[in-house]
């Protein structure tokens, strides 16, 4: 049961990560990329992290990507006219496309630990309370610094959009 | 096996009895508003109206299904189905009672039980402006897509105080299982009142809850927060481009949304499933008694009719009240009662009835009374404007909920 909607979500993951590159529309794209999020969430909640499944629709399917729909619309963006493919990309595109999975997948097998691999519904001590000790003991530093950081970059979005109405 | 057959049995009975509250939901509406705009409302298909509903239904999915020239094909034909979904996702998780034990099983009164539930309803209930938003966008026309654009930004406006607002409780509570939160709010405090969470000790939770129904309006863009659908502005905005049952899903998915959101109110702040007497008190025959004086109320009108019809029609609701109030006096007294029968199959029946029919009526009671507040505020208030909307929401609404998460969580802290 468990590897039968692993293989459906995973699918369904796959097939939206193409379809938002192949896609000409900006709109199609960005729902692509939702499906992306929501399948990844479910893969998440599968493997037992029930947090952060939830935290990713949260967040990235429901905050982030509502922006970028509603930022698509509101500029009222077109479909992209199609680039001209020069003959270059035409014919070592989709070599060098597989030189790179390869060696990707090279490393990845190399560097990863031999573990007992991953099991469904395995992933244990990753609940809210976790989460939240950790991130206030061990990890108080780097959360800080990414919450200013995040300050500054809301400090600098106020003060690019005020510029354009003086 | 088991769980599959019970998971199966489970969806069946809360699919068929959520379809027909989301029906008859636009029935009471109908008639909640027309009796306060001293009206009757519906009242000519069937008695008093109650068949409205499914004439409302065939219609609807009779009528021809126009589709503009102008409009984007593929996310026009998506949107509904988008809505109703997320819609309707959100009711699987909600508990309606405690863990039971019938027939030697046990199980939750909910469809599922994850660890995260009210996270899970925030998510689902985020995902819900996609189909608000495509239908705008695809609709390919400018009334529309304002609709979509106003929905989409007021829905992220509003997400942030409710979360605030939902947080406030949930650190009192110290959970995020659904279940869990209703049966941290059971007992009672010096023996009657309640222990809900807007009753909570330290620091009740009254304003926490009166911002969260703020924010659940705008976020199930009901009246005074409909922008999206602002009738002297847009013409029926996001829906303008959508006939028969397309029509309908957005509507469906309005009243799935009212429904889920009350639940939630209901599970985080008015103590879910628990009564709002202690069992000593003699709660357990409210139910019982309620349903009772409704039939004699019934049998009253009936032998003195307003109307010609009513001296037909009013025994028969009288008949089916009587009914169900000896339905509950069974579950309020009958453990007690058949227990001392000895009949083993008989206890068990009426032991079920008990465990589920209780807990079932008091959570019932007090999403139907949020949804008539829904229904209430609707006839009441006017319209906001668009910018006030927004106002509201960043410079009332998003400092108020901050402060009263800091107070409660200072509190948790020190108590």
């Amino acid at each position: 049961m468990d590897a039968i909607l692993f293989l459906v979500f995973a699918a369904i993951a796959v097939i939206c990560g193409i379809n938002m590159v192949v896609q000409k529309h900006p709109i199609a794209s960005a729902l692509s990329l939702v499906g992306v999020m929501a399948a990844l969430a479910a893969l998440y909640l599968l493997l037992g992290g029930e947090f952060i499944a939830a935290a990713q629709l949260v967040v990235y399917s429901g905050a982030i990507m509502v922006l970028f729909v509603f930022v698509i619309m509101l500029l009222n963006a077109g479909a992209e006219k199609k680039s001209i493919i020069r003959p270059w990309g035409k014919y070592f595109g989709a070599p060098l496309l597989l030189v790179f999975f390869g060696i990707m997948s090279f490393v990845v097998q190399r560097m990863t630990p031999a573990s007992d691999g991953v099991t469904f519904g395995g992933f244990r001590g990753a609940g809210p309370r976790e989460i939240g000790q950790s991130l206030f003991t061990v990890y108080l530093l780097p959360f800080e610094v990414t919450s200013i950081l995040i300050l500054i970059a809301i400090l600098g979005a106020i003060v690019l959009a005020r510029k354009e109405i003086d | 096996m088991s769980y599959f057959v019970l998971a199966l049995i489970k969806t069946g009975i809360v699919v068929g009895i959520f379809m027909h509250v989301l029906a008859y939901l636009q029935w009471i509406e109908r008639k909640v508003i027309a009796h306060v705009q001293l009206r009757v409302g519906p009242r000519r298909v069937g008695p008093h109206g109650l068949l409205q509903p499914l004439a409302d239904v065939i219609k609807l999915v009779t009528k021809e299904d126009l589709i503009p020239s102008h409009v984007n094909k593929v996310f026009y034909y998506m949107a509904p189905f988008v809505a109703v979904l997320f819609a309707l996702i959100s009711i699987s998780v909600i508990p309606f009672g405690p863990q039971i034990t019938v027939w030697g099983i046990t199980t939750n009164m909910s469809l599922a039980d994850p660890s995260i539930g009210i996270l899970f309803i925030l998510g689902i209930s985020g995902m819900g402006v996609y189909g608000v938003a495509l239908a705008g966008w695809a609709s390919n026309n400018k009334y529309s897509l304002m609709g979509g654009l106003r929905s989409s930004a007021q829905m992220i406006s509003y997400e942030l105080p409710m979360a605030l607002a939902i947080a406030a409780p949930l650190l009192i509570l110290n959970t995020l299982n659904l279940r869990e939160i209703g049966d941290m709010q059971a007992g009672y405090y010096w023996g009657f009142i309640p222990k809900w969470t807007i009753f909570q000790m330290p620091f009740p939770q009254v304003i926490s809850f009166i911002l969260f129904m703020i924010a659940a309006f705008a976020e199930t863009n009901r009246i005074p927060f409909d922008l999206p659908e602002a009738e002297n502005e847009l013409v029926a905005g996001f829906h303008t481009e959508y006939s028969s049952m397309k029509f309908a899903s957005f509507f469906m998915a309005e009243y799935a949304n009212m429904v889920t959101v009350s639940a939630v109110a209901t599970l985080l702040f008015l103590g879910a499933w628990h009564p709002i007497l202690p069992t000593t008190f003699g709660s357990a025959y409210i139910p019982a008694i309620i349903h009772i004086l409704a039939g004699v109320v019934c049998f009253y009108h009936a032998s003195q009719p307003a109307r010609p019809f009513d001296r037909y029609t009013l025994p028969v609701f009288g008949v089916i009240f009587m009914g169900l109030g000896s339905v509950f006096a069974l579950a309020a007294a009958g453990p007690d009662l058949v227990s001392g029968i000895g009949n083993a199959a008989l206890t068990d029946a009426v032991s079920a009835l008990s465990q589920i029919l209780t807990p079932l009526f008091w959570f019932c009671g007090k999403v139907l009374a949020i949804l008539f507040v829904f229904i209430w505020v609707r006839a009441t208030l006017p319209r906001f404007r668009y910018d006030q909307l927004m106002s509201f929401a960043w410079t009332f609404m998003f400092p108020a909920a901050l402060i009263n998460l800091f107070i409660t969580g200072l509190l948790v802290a020190l108590f």
